[in-house]
């Protein structure tokens, strides 16, 4: 890895961490759904400082070169951030249809009162 | 026969036909009718509140299969021992109402399918008759008994079958074959009986485009995962 290389990643990867810190602090993200952003800003971090690490793990998984790995785990990353969002969306879904259940049901009872 | 029954028609934006289907079958059963208006944008709600149905109104349309669960509900809290489900097009004849209600209350049966198929004079499109077809035949190895008609949305259920459908495992998407699986393997008993029923003006389920290649999919998907789960219910 070239100087710049590592100096970019490192500004990139430490931005990526604080402006999730800032955005939780701020209450615009939920606790809840920040811990996959925390935990990738971390192993960004890790990866370009610890060099080593990556070229270890580049060597693990069979890649040449050790960019491969990072766009691999990136990838991965927004895969199961994905996959994650989908569980929440239907989740959100279900709810949804039992609140507006709820609200046909309760002005359905107060129509039955009345007769 | 009828205090204790509750007639559920799911609708949306049926103005012109609704008023029609509740005086039909009030013609054949003095029970209370409860229209769930899935977001209607016509005067759905106001004519079947002037027909002396009850009315519950989703506050935006969530489909077939949730109308009829916010209809279960509704039994379920008030009360009924039964209910029957039948559609506010006009495609289901009211005159089988007090046939299918009596298999369920003589016991014989927890849910009792009105089947069109039985009378053997209804015609469906080509392709909706395939995958009827299909369908039914799945469902009838797997609950090991014949069902000809799996997509009826004419059914009469017992209380333990409605507790039962107003929980979050009744599938709210396209409510099928798989629905009949799932209740068969909860160890509910099943009767289908013949209906007569009239050609549907519109295709409730499916208005085309992609939606019947999802609803394919989905059956097929939602049969295998039925399978799949051991829970019983």
């Amino acid at each position: 890895m070239t100087p710049q290389q590592k100096i970019f990643s490192v500004i990139v990867s430490v931005a990526v961490f604080l402006f999730i810190i800032e955005l939780v602090r701020r209450r615009n993200l939920k606790e809840e759904y920040s811990w996959l952003w925390i935990f990738t800003g971390f192993i960004m971090i890790i990866f370009t400082v610890w060099y080593d690490l990556l070229v270890f793990v580049t060597h693990m998984i069979g890649a040449i070169a050790p960019t491969t790995t990072l766009f691999i785990f990136s990838i991965l990353f927004l895969l199961a951030l994905n996959i994650h969002f989908s569980t929440v969306i239907s989740k959100l879904t279900n709810q949804v249809k039992n609140l507006s259940q709820e609200i046909a049901l309760l002005n359905a009872g107060r129509d039955g009162d009345k007769k | 026969m009828g205090s204790n029954t509750l007639i559920i028609i799911p609708a949306f934006n049926e103005e012109k036909n609704i008023g029609t289907v509740i005086e039909s079958i009030k013609k054949y059963l003095p029970a209370q009718i409860l229209v769930v208006n899935d977001g209607s944008g016509d005067k759905t709600e106001e004519i079947a509140k002037a027909n002396g149905a009850w009315v519950a109104n989703h506050p935006f349309n969530l489909g077939y299969g949730v109308a009829l669960q916010t209809g279960f509900k509704y039994a379920i809290r008030s009360g009924y021992e039964y209910a029957c489900t039948i559609d506010g097009d006009g495609q289901h004849d009211p005159s089988h109402i007090r046939d299918l209600l009596k298999v369920v209350e003589s016991g014989d049966a927890d849910v009792v399918v009105g089947s069109r198929f039985m009378m053997g004079d209804y015609n469906a499109p080509f392709f909706r008759k395939i995958g009827m077809r299909i369908f039914g035949t799945l469902a009838s190895v797997f609950i090991r008994q014949k069902i000809t008609d799996p997509t009826s949305g004419y059914q009469a259920l017992n209380r333990k079958v409605l507790l039962f459908c107003s929980g979050d495992r009744y599938p709210v998407d396209y409510p099928d074959a798989d629905v009949i699986i799932m209740l068969h393997r909860s160890g509910f008993r099943i009767m289908e009986i013949p209906v007569r029923m009239h050609p549907s003006s519109k295709n409730k389920s499916m208005h085309g485009g992609l939606k019947p290649l999802y609803y394919v999919f989905k059956m097929f998907f939602s049969i295998f995962l039925t399978l799949l789960r051991k829970e019983k219910y």
